[in-house]
């Protein structure tokens, strides 16, 4: 039977990331984030966790890796100008290999920006934010229900790839309250993964030796006999700098490739009356949800229109863009900023139809009936 | 110098200290005449006075020459970004408290880069002991200016002479709310390694400023050779008592060395965190 509570989307984020075992918390306050900070603040201490309000973003996030190599799930939540201060340890999470997630509530950016209004403009810097290369999973939901099942999909394959995973929430869902299922929440209901601990001797332990899948079983600090060593340099299988360039190139490769591989997996989309459709939305986020009502609008005008709402914003589905790009006449990627993701799809539809943009850098929501006009523009043969 | 042809176990039973090391990782990155590994040898020495396993401690550090050194420690090592091991050691140390936790760090790793998070893990009075490595200079970068190059002094980014203020840093830490300042250098060697036990031993932030030659940058630019540097701490140091007997006057350019503050009455954040926890979660954890 269904079980419904009206939730505020930032606390279900943090309320999810309980559910998911999380047990460490460091952060920062920053509009439109805080509220995830404040429930994590209540919540925790009662759960027998950690949470801790550090001195900067930077120290946020060192302390999520912190906490996380102690053997505890943690994870750091900020908004835009946190974000990039984040960049620097999120990038040596991804070197060591230290599971964690890491929240970004957007706002309006660049710099200070609009900081209590809506803006989708870190969807290149989630994945490209930190110098060098990177591959981590990006996931971004569309309402309160799915910031719950989200938050503890990114815990998930934070722990199983032992990886920062970033959660992209944006303003509007953040402060939005919404009716949420508790029903799938409910104890021993959500499936949990935790992360794998070594099989092997303390004498023939490797902390950055991957196994199989390409992920290293490295013990939580403070267990008996497995110590080791972790460097942002890049480095060898016992966790120690080389410059050896075989190793290096191996290391990168591995890092990038352990979270590409699994990239079936990983994507997650919602399609919506795409079967028949000449005209399809490529949206995420909060504007998925007026490209929803632009598709009903438009279909009631005759229009064959579809939405494809991405919920694995990275790695990209590459082959569903393909895909789709091959069965519709035009792409329409709207989206919260001056033209990001739509170059992604551009990408990925390989020249099999032309795409449109919409965007917009204003603290405002772009409306159904904007994403509608344009729809009826494109189908008119226009711009 | 590669790895000592004795087996390890000779080794241990002369020189205790030396199960902590990860000889294998040898010969370290330093260069010769430099002061870290004094600092590195009175840790270790004091480590093992203690008792304190190797499975009992964990070291953290930033970037820099001294940061290097948890590498060659035999325990759960984290060599973390520039100037933010205390925000990285914070963390594990709150989820891990029974970890002895070590931080190696420099006057710019922990005063430039790091001054924001080295002031607020003191504040805190969070149970880490940072060994500061003071060498007046950006050591691993070539020889840059640093908050602590004394006045006058040449550095690769301050050919006429340095014209900046010092921090100085046990002020620094002690305002900043750290319960046990010392300083020691890498001329007294065994003066060092009881700063450094007492350190280890005290419950709160410790810091421990370690006066140590930058033989081959600084001394190169400031034409100071090793063993003029080494005299150099012998000639401008003093116990902090005899400092203290001083006459105003005659207190200039010289440095006291040893415990300059302790203060028990303080709590440590871990334990009162972890009761705070207690008491609401009745004791899960």
């Amino acid at each position: 039977m269904a079980k419904l509570e009206l939730k505020y989307g930032n606390h279900a984020c943090a309320e999810a990331a309980v559910l998911a075992g999380c047990r460490f918390y460091a952060g920062y306050p920053i509009t439109p984030s805080s509220e995830i900070a404040e429930k994590m603040a209540e919540l925790l201490p009662k759960k027998g966790g950690v949470f801790i309000q550090m001195e900067d973003e930077i120290a946020a996030m060192g302390a999520t890796v912190g906490g996380s190599f102690a053997g505890l799930k943690a994870m750091t939540a900020t908004s835009g100008p946190g974000f990039s201060l984040k960049q620097e340890n999120l990038g040596y999470a991804f070197m060591v290999e230290a599971p964690c997630v890491v929240v970004n509530v957007q706002r309006g950016g660049p710099s200070t920006g609009l900081p209590t209004q809506v803006g989708q403009q870190e969807i290149m810097q989630s994945l490209w934010g930190t110098h060098g290369d990177k591959m981590i999973p990006v996931f971004y939901p569309g309402n309160v229900q799915e910031i719950m099942e989200e938050t503890i999909r990114a815990f998930n394959w934070a722990e199983r790839l032992r990886t920062p995973v970033v959660l992209l929430l944006d303003e509007v869902l953040g402060h939005m309250r919404e009716t949420v299922d508790m029903e799938q929440f409910e104890e021993g209901k959500v499936e949990i993964w935790d992360r794998k601990m070594p099989k092997v001797p303390p004498e023939e332990y490797l902390p950055y030796k991957p196994e199989e899948d390409g992920v290293p079983a490295i013990a939580p600090y403070g267990t008996p006999g497995y110590r080791g060593h972790a460097t942002g340099l890049h480095h060898d299988y016992t966790g120690f700098p080389t410059t050896d360039p075989e190793m290096c190139q191996e290391l990168i490769e591995r890092l990038i490739n352990k979270v590409k591989s699994r990239q079936k997996e990983l994507e997650r989309n919602e399609a919506y009356k795409l079967d028949d459709a000449e005209v399809a939305i490529v949206a995420f986020g909060t504007t998925a949800r007026a490209a929803k009502t632009a598709v009903d609008l438009a279909r009631e005008k005759g229009i064959k229109a579809g939405l494809l709402r991405v919920i694995t914003i990275w790695p990209s589905p590459e082959e569903t863009l393909y895909e789709l790009a091959k069965s519709v006449k035009a792409i329409l990627v709207p989206e919260l900023n001056m033209g990001q993701y739509v170059l992604e799809v551009e990408r990925c539809a390989k020249g099999e139809a032309p795409v449109y943009r919409l965007n917009r850098a204003n603290g405002k929501i772009i409306y159904p009936h904007e994403i509608l006009a344009k729809i009826e523009e494109i189908v008119k043969g226009g711009k | 110098m590669g790895a000592p042809n004795l087996p390890m176990e000779k080794i241990v039973e002369k020189k205790p200290y030396f199960k902590y090391l990860r000889l294998n990782k040898m010969p370290t990155i330093w260069c010769p005449g430099c002061g870290i590994g004094q600092a590195f040898r009175a840790t270790c020495m004091a480590l093992d006075e203690l008792g304190i396993s190797n499975d009992q401690v964990a070291m953290v550090s930033g970037i820099g020459c001294s940061s290097r050194t948890p590498g060659y420690f035999d325990g759960f090592t984290l060599h973390t970004t520039h100037g933010r091991a205390p925000a990285f050691a914070t963390g594990l140390k709150l989820a891990r408290p029974e970890l002895t936790t070590i931080l190696f760090t420099g006057d710019g790793d922990a005063l430039a880069i790091g001054g924001n998070h080295f002031i607020h893990a003191a504040r805190r009075n969070i149970d880490l002991t940072v060994i500061l490595i003071n060498n007046w200079i950006y050591g691993m970068t070539g020889g840059q200016v640093s908050p602590t190059t004394p006045e006058g002094a040449y550095a690769t980014t301050t050919p006429y002479g340095n014209y900046e203020p010092q921090f100085d840093i046990a002020k620094l830490a002690i305002a900043a709310g750290a319960t046990y300042v010392a300083r020691g250098t890498a001329y007294h060697a065994m003066e060092l390694k009881k700063l450094i036990k007492d350190g280890i031993k005290h419950k709160g932030f410790s810091l421990i400023e370690v006066l140590s030659p930058c033989t081959i940058v600084y001394g190169r630019k400031n034409r100071m050779s090793f063993e003029e540097m080494y005299f150099w701490f012998k000639e401008n140091t003093l116990p902090v008592k005899a400092w203290e007997k001083l006459p105003e006057e005659k207190r200039a350019g010289k440095i006291p060395r040893g415990l300059l503050y302790h203060d028990d009455s303080r709590p440590e954040y871990t334990e009162v965190y972890w009761s705070k926890v207690k008491a609401l979660s009745g004791g899960e954890k």
